[in-house]
């Protein structure tokens, strides 16, 4: 009896702590959030099933994202996204293969911001598949290679280690 | 004419000159030789005037005070449109002017659809509608807000010949009121292992940042409020994270969404687009601030002097650090220094208005100004942000951004005319 009142006590305390704010949010499930549920992190948490391959890739690049990009990746209205020129200063051009540090980044983006006309109209499948198309085209990646949740985040880009935090106390 | 000493070269007077009560500037007088023409009734004096409006906008001889956009026709790029320093006063940005930049158009949120997550590394995930982050207890604060590659042009090996809305303008300040992101994170409960915050918006690219956990513990909020009305649509309407002081992109607009994680994104914005290239290869990450900073407004190229004789000089200083402490103001290219007024009230991590009077001449002078904030970082010379940073190998087109954070000075030349040049002194 004594140890219930003590935790009838401890618990209005917690309670007191959290009343800073009127508490409005609405509890959110897994499942009501999965839509949008969309970060991919480095280390490939967040990736979803699915996967695709520099084949399966090529005919959606050619519908989908040549128009911008070019032919195979070589620049057009939008950036190149294959090549990796010398990186000298600010006058050289950041690519995917000289500057992205992770290639988990090129899947979230795609994803979530690709086509620039109709973002999140590709299914994870068409997305692995272009992330690995432009790993491919780039030499990253073995042709063959298939990307999924496993593949994609030990795809060690050249640029890894190129970037000095400019504030690391504050991180 | 006037008879006060300059306490700098080149005719820059003491700053408290103007604010003395009237004798100081009176002592000085000198009658206006030129005849004025004999007043008259105007027509806008001899009848009513128009319907009041229900939303107010300004004159209608004001038309030529915009923003000036990049990409008007809103091809599929980014676009930016950069607020007028040149015609503005004080430090308020007015919300029409507000520098923008989205990376794909304004998204048109209806604001009972949208919601905002938060979840992840946290005890208990949560939802809120604008409606309910309406009701909770508001905070507000003045700040800035500055585009990592604002004055990216100045990185140029020459100056570039603009004006400071196209030099600087993509920096603005506003009053933001809304809730502590604190708040909301109390409310959901941090696990122990988050570090770092992911923060999406609902436009069409899902803009994503990364920002870290003591932040947001800090002073960031989701703000719902620009300068008393809800924000604007190139604001983040309904709702923007605000982080004072931070690269502005990382203030993430039209703000859905923050998960709380254990590591940074590494989304494509900080891990691409917002690193800079230094000389040698490497390129720096996360930079996070806009450091101090303080350009001149007034005059500035465009509006140039209109012959000899007594000035204010006027311009716009701010650090991510905290208050602004002090502004020094040249008139001889570097060689003399006077210290501004600061214009009350000084904020942190919010614009300040710097003042000073200035007997000009009619001879050659280059105007430039320093500044140092509260906590004694000092705006670092071109030559110092060169030496770390480099330099473009030829000037870039002026709405190009080689680089970013650019927070060395900007020098201004007067000619014999009263023109004015954009220099490196």
């Amino acid at each position: 009896m004594f140890m219930h009142r003590v935790v009838v006590v401890l618990s209005l305390v917690s309670g007191a702590a959290i009343a800073a704010g009127p508490n409005l949010g609405q509890p959110l499930s897994h499942a009501e959030l999965a839509a949008w549920d969309i970060n991919v992190l480095p280390d490939g948490t967040g990736l979803p099933k699915g996967s695709g391959t520099a084949a399966q890739g090529a005919p959606i690049y050619a519908q989908k994202c040549a128009a911008c990009h070019g032919e195979q990746g070589k620049g057009g209205i939008s950036a190149a996204l294959v090549g990796a020129p010398p990186m000298k200063g600010m006058d050289s051009p950041k690519t995917i293969a000289n500057f992205w540090p992770y290639s988990t980044t090129l899947f979230d983006f795609i994803r979530r911001a690709m086509p620039f006309t109709q973002p999140r109209s590709l299914s994870d499948d068409e997305v692995y598949a272009l992330t690995a198309y432009i790993l491919v085209q780039n030499k990253l990646i073995g042709e063959r290679d298939l990307m999924n949740a496993q593949t994609l985040p030990k795809v060690k880009m050249p640029n890894r280690d190129g970037f000095i935090p400019r504030f690391p106390e504050k991180m | 004419m006037t008879d006060i000493a300059p306490v700098a070269g080149n005719g820059l007077l003491d700053r408290r000159a103007f604010l003395r009560a009237g004798g100081i500037l009176i002592t000085g007088y000198v009658v206006n030789p030129a005849a004025a023409e004999p007043l008259s009734e105007a027509a806008w004096s001899k009848e009513p005037g128009t319907v009041v409006p229900a939303y107010g906008t300004p004159s209608k001889y004001e038309k030529a005070v915009v923003r000036t956009l990049s990409n008007p026709n809103g091809e599929p790029r980014n676009q930016h449109a950069r607020t007028p320093h040149q015609q503005l006063q004080g430090i308020v940005t007015p919300n029409g002017l507000h520098f923008t930049i989205s990376h794909g158009g304004n998204a048109e949120i209806d604001p009972t659809q949208h919601r905002l997550a938060i979840h992840g590394l946290v005890k208990r995930p949560l939802v809120f509608t604008v409606d309910a982050l309406s009701r909770y207890p508001l905070v507000s604060r003045f700040t800035f807000l500055e585009c990592g590659g604002n004055s990216a042009p100045l990185f140029s090996p020459e100056p570039i010949q603009a004006s400071v809305q196209a030099l600087h303008g993509l920096a603005s300040c506003a009053e933001w009121t809304g809730v502590p992101v604190s708040v909301l994170l109390e409310e959901a409960g941090v696990d122990p292992k988050a570090k770092w915050l992911v923060a999406e918006g609902a436009d069409a690219p899902h803009l994503s940042r990364s920002f870290p956990l003591g932040k947001a513990l800090d002073d960031a909020m989701v703000a719902l409020y620009q300068n008393g009305e809800r924000l604007m649509p190139g604001q983040g309407y309904p709702m923007r994270l605000l982080l004072p002081g931070w690269e502005g992109n990382m203030n993430v607009k039209w703000l859905r969404r923050l998960q709380l994680t254990d590591q940074p994104g590494m989304t494509y914005y900080e891990s691409r687009t917002y690193a800079q290239i230094l000389p040698g290869g490497k390129a720096y990450q996360f930079y996070f601030v806009q450091e101090v900073k303080s350009f001149i407004t007034h005059p500035s190229p465009g509006i140039g002097l209109k012959g000899a004789g007594l000035y204010e000089i006027s311009g716009l200083a701010y650090s991510g650090n905290g208050r602004i402490a002090r502004v020094m103001v040249s008139a001889d290219g570097g060689q003399t220094w006077a210290q501004a007024a600061l214009q009350e009230p000084v904020l942190p991590k919010a614009f300040t208005r710097f003042r000073i009077p200035w007997q000009w001449n009619g001879g050659p002078a280059v105007l430039q100004s320093r500044a140092w904030d509260e906590g004694g970082n000092a705006q670092p010379t071109r030559a110092q942000i060169v030496a770390v940073r480099g330099e473009t190998s030829k000037p870039p087109p002026v709405l190009a951004f080689p680089s970013q954070h650019y927070n060395g000075p900007t020098s201004w030349a007067i000619d014999a005319s009263g023109g004015v040049r954009h220099v490196y002194a």
